[in-house]
Parts: structure tokens; C-alpha cells; sequence
């Protein structure tokens, strides 16, 4: 079974290997935004906490 | 021992939970898809029809039912948010809708990808990928309404409203495209030809699965940035461990 | 002072929204003059050729149709909600359904209405044979309540949004595809020799379901967004 005669596809790599790639690009990047945000969410409520002094007087949104 | 379901329906229970739960979904959703690929890949023989083009199968059909199946839980998640006013719900709504989009465009990414070579065209009106377009359509539509909100409550609930409206629509829209599209080419094109062997029923679950886990998971990730959003001004966010550091 | 009936109820939005909308003709010609504008442009997209414009004539009337009832969709609430007439119609004693059901009916005289009236004269640019006119004016006189019905839904959810309009269609016009299916498919029927009850009878059924359940899912829309 070599590589190359597997990555061909007979003919179709282009098909398959795009569908496939693109997949796992787009859920890839989805799972990076999702970590960016939570970094970002956690980033912006400690600059709350430090501007304000004390966070957690209010009631949730 | 009764089991107080409504501990975890408070955002602030499920938020823990939820970060606990998350690596049992993520861990398992990539080893399945491996071995999902693997079985697909290797396993599966060569079809006698289309040689290797078919192999897109395992990852057009999950993803065509994942679409469907997130538009159906979100639209559940928003009437639930919207009848009993839990937050809760309305957050794993929204934070379901992202995903569902993402499966439906794969899914039209891989249909398409898998047309060229079958039919000899990028697009295909065929009945099923224009619902798939149509059901991506109606994504984008409940993620436009929820991000134009500022409100988060209002927005909440108008998208749940525009989520069930939606769910109601998304039979009629695909039988009416069905009746459509067999009037004008009859639908002679048929996705699942040759009857499926048994390594590929074995792969197709198996990427099914992983992408089922890899949908909660995310899922799940994003509902608690959400949350943290929310809840903000909320006495238990100032004591979380994050927000130590 | 009596106690205005459903029906009163009905008849006086009605009556007051199309006076309202007299006042400022210009909105209504505007639906008009888009549609007939919409309409003629494709010849000169597509070509002069009258065999490819009979075959392609229902759906571009159609489509047409679609987008002319988009347009007069956000000014089906926002007046009202801009002069705060609105929070009063709400806190009405009767119920808000039939309210919304009279600004459905209000808006659909000012566009539907309108369109399926010149509809033909439009058809007879796309050379479309008689009986193909009249399943058209047909299927837009079933078809375009849904339109609106279905549009009140989206203005009422997008109240008081910046950049409502564009959302609106955003938003309704996935949701209007079958009617367009079965508008467009009525007057394909006439035009291959079936006859276009099918089609009709299913617009027909989808007037009906929207009329039952859009008033009340608007209504609760309202309410949502004026919370």
C-alpha cells in the first residue's frame, strides 16, 4: 500500500482530499475562535475586575 | 437519592460542569474520527461505480444530519428558553447555531465536491443539497438576529421565536423542494447508490458519532464563554479560579 | 362607549392603515413602480428571445413579487412603533392577534393586492398566454397574503433595529420559498398544458395555515420586542 497511490485516489484526490480538507480546516478553525473567545471573555473580566476594584455587586445580565 | 436536576440548570453549576465534561467529548470525538477515517479509508472497498469519489460519503451524510438534527435541538433549546425563561437555555441555543451553520456548510462543501466527479457539475439542484442551502440560509438568519440585538434577553427570545417558526418551516420547505425538483429533472440522481457494506456502515457511524461529540463539545466550550458574558457582574465569576491569574 | 368587536376591531385597523397609507401614496407606488421596474429589467439581462422569456416569465414575476413585498415589510409596524401608537394598541383590551391580523390585511392591499393586479400586464411583456395570465393573477392573489403574513413576523421581530429592513428579508425570505415553489410551479402547469389546481389548491392550503397561526406568533413577536 503505498502512499502516493493513496493520495492519487485514482484520480479523485482533488474531490476527496478537498472535501476533506476543508472540513477539517473549518472545524479547526471553529475550535480556535472558540478558545480565542474564551481567552478574550477572561481577558476583558479581569480588566473589569481591576478598573472597577470589585466585581459582583450587580445581578447577572 | 433524588437527583436535583435543576442544579445544573442554574448557569453558574453548569459552568463547572460543563468545563469538566468537555475532554470526555473532545478526546473521543477525534480518536472516533480517526478510526472512522481509518475504516473509510482502508478498509472500505473500492466502489464499483464511482472508484474513490464515494469515499466523501463519510463525511457528506454526518454532516447533512448533524445540520438538520443542531437546527432541530437549537429550535428546542430557544422554546424551552422561551417558555420557562431559563437563561440557560436560551445560551446553549446560541451557542448551538455557529456549529449547525458550520455542519451545513460542509455539508454543501462536500455534496458539491462529491457532484463534480458524480454528475459532472459543482451544483446539482437535487432536492436535498438545495434544503441543505436553504437550512443554512435559515442559520445565518437566526445568527443575524440574535447578533443585531443588543438586548440579550430580547434577543433571546426573538431568535427562539424565529428558531420555531424556522423548525415548523423546515418540512414543508423540503417537501415542497422534493415535489420541486422532481417535477422539473425527476430525481433520478440518488446519493446512497450501491447498497452500503458493511465497513462502510462501520465507517459512517463511526464519523457520525465523532462528529455528534465534537458538536457537544464545542458546544459546550462556547456556551461557557457565553455564560462568563452574561454573567459578568455576578458574584460567583469575581471568585472563579480564572480569574484569579 | 360600546365595546368594539373583533370584527370592529379588524375593520377599524384596516380602515385606518390603508387612510394612513393614502396620505403618503408615494410608499405604495413605490412597492408598484419596484415590481413593474424589477420586472422589465430581465428581458434586458436575458434577451429579447420571446420563447426564453415565456418559459422564464413566472418565476421572475415572481420573484419579483417576492422581493417588491419585502421592501413595504419594515413600515408594516415601524410607523406606529416610532410614535409610540403602538405600546397603546398593545395595552388594548381586545386581543392582539386580530390587531396584528388587520395590519397583515392592511399591508397586504397596499403590496400584494397591488401586484397581482398588474401582474398580467406585466406577463403580456414575457408574451404569456392568457390562461398562463390567469393562473398567475391566481396564484399571486393566493400567494402574496402568505408573504405577508409571514413578513409580519419578521417586522415585528426586527422592531426598532438598525438595519432592519435587510434583516427582515434576511430572515423571511427562506421561509417564503414554498410559496414561491407552487406560485411559480402554478403558472409552469398552465404553460406545459396541466391544469394548475394542484398547485393553486396547495397555495391555498398555505394561506390557510398561515392565517391560523402568523396573527398569534406576530402577536407574541410584538410583545417580545417591545418588552
Amino acid at each position: 500500500m503505498n502512499w502516493s497511490e493513496f493520495f492519487f485516489m485514482n484520480g479523485y484526490a482533488f474531490y476527496v482530499w478537498g472535501s476533506y480538507g476543508v472540513a477539517v480546516l473549518v472545524f479547526g478553525i471553529e475550535v480556535l475562535m472558540v478558545r480565542h473567545r474564551r481567552k478574550i471573555t477572561l481577558r476583558d473580566l479581569r480588566l473589569m475586575r481591576d478598573e472597577t476594584g470589585e466585581v459582583g455587586t450587580g445581578d447577572a445580565a | 437519592m433524588a437527583i436535583n436536576w435543576f442544579k445544573y440548570s442554574a448557569p453558574s453549576t453548569f459552568y463547572g460542569l460543563a468545563g469538566k465534561l468537555i475532554p470526555f467529548f473532545a478526546w473521543p470525538a477525534a480518536i472516533l474520527f480517526v478510526i472512522g477515517l481509518y475504516i473509510g479509508f482502508f478498509v472500505a472497498p473500492t466502489d464499483a461505480v464511482q472508484s474513490e469519489a464515494y469515499r466523501i460519503i463519510f463525511l457528506h451524510v454526518p454532516a447533512s444530519i448533524l445540520s438538520m438534527f443542531i437546527y432541530l435541538i437549537m429550535a428546542g433549546y430557544a422554546a424551552l428558553g422561551l417558555i420557562f425563561n431559563t437563561r440557560l437555555s436560551s445560551m446553549m441555543a446560541q451557542a448551538l447555531a455557529p456549529t449547525g451553520a458550520l455542519f451545513a456548510f460542509v455539508s454543501l462543501w462536500s455534496g458539491a465536491l462529491w457532484g463534480k466527479p458524480m454528475w459532472g457539475a459543482w451544483w446539482v439542484w437535487d432536492a436535498r443539497l438545495t434544503s441543505e442551502l436553504i437550512l443554512l440560509f435559515l442559520y445565518l438568519g437566526y445568527i443575524a438576529l440574535q447578533a443585531s440585538i443588543e438586548d440579550p434577553r430580547r434577543a433571546d427570545r426573538a431568535s427562539a421565536l424565529l428558531a420555531i417558526v424556522g423548525s415548523v418551516n423546515v418540512p414543508i420547505i423540503y417537501f415542497s423542494v422534493k415535489w420541486w425538483n422532481t417535477l422539473h429533472q425527476g430525481s433520478t440522481i440518488k446519493f446512497t447508490g450501491t447498497s452500503m457494506h458493511i465497513a462502510m456502515q462501520q465507517a459512517m457511524f463511526a464519523v457520525l458519532a465523532a462528529c455528534w461529540l465534537y458538536a457537544i463539545a464545542v458546544t459546550l466550550a462556547r456556551v461557557r464563554s457565553i455564560i462568563l458574558e452574561r454573567e459578568r457582574n455576578t458574584q460567583w465569576v469575581s471568585e472563579l479560579r480564572e480569574m484569579k491569574q | 362607549m360600546r365595546k368594539l368587536s373583533l370584527l370592529g376591531l379588524l375593520g377599524l385597523v384596516i380602515r385606518r392603515d390603508l387612510l394612513l397609507a393614502m396620505r403618503r401614496r408615494a410608499d405604495v407606488l413605490t412597492t408598484l413602480i419596484f415590481f413593474v421596474m424589477v420586472v422589465s429589467l430581465f428581458p434586458l439581462g436575458v434577451g429579447p428571445e420571446m420563447d426564453m422569456l415565456r418559459k422564464m416569465a413566472s418565476g421572475v414575476v415572481w420573484v419579483a413579487a417576492l422581493l417588491a413585498s419585502m421592501l413595504s415589510l419594515p413600515r408594516m409596524f415601524s410607523a406606529d412603533y416610532a410614535d409610540g401608537t403602538l405600546e397603546q394598541m398593545m395595552l388594548a383590551p381586545q386581543s392582539l392577534s386580530v390587531l396584528v391580523l388587520g395590519k397583515i390585511v392592511a399591508h397586504w392591499m397596499l403590496s400584494g393586492l397591488p401586484l397581482a393586479l398588474i401582474a398580467p400586464v406585466l406577463g403580456l411583456q414575457f408574451d404569456m398566454s392568457v390562461p398562463a395570465l390567469w393562473a398567475l393573477v391566481l396564484a399571486l392573489l393566493l400567494g402574496t397574503p402568505v408573504l405577508s403574513m409571514i413578513g409580519a413576523i419578521g417586522a415585528a421581530l426586527t422592531l426598532g433595529l438598525r438595519g432592519g429592513g435587510v434583516l427582515v428579508s434576511l430572515l423571511v425570505l427562506p421561509l417564503c420559498i414554498p410559496v414561491l415553489i407552487f406560485g411559480a410551479g402554478a403558472v409552469e402547469a398552465v404553460n406545459s398544458g396541466m391544469s394548475a389546481v394542484s398547485n393553486l389548491s396547495l397555495l391555498g392550503a398555505f394561506m390557510l395555515f398561515a392565517l391560523v397561526f402568523t396573527p398569534f406568533v406576530a402577536a407574541q413577536a410584538l410583545r417580545i420586542s417591545m418588552e
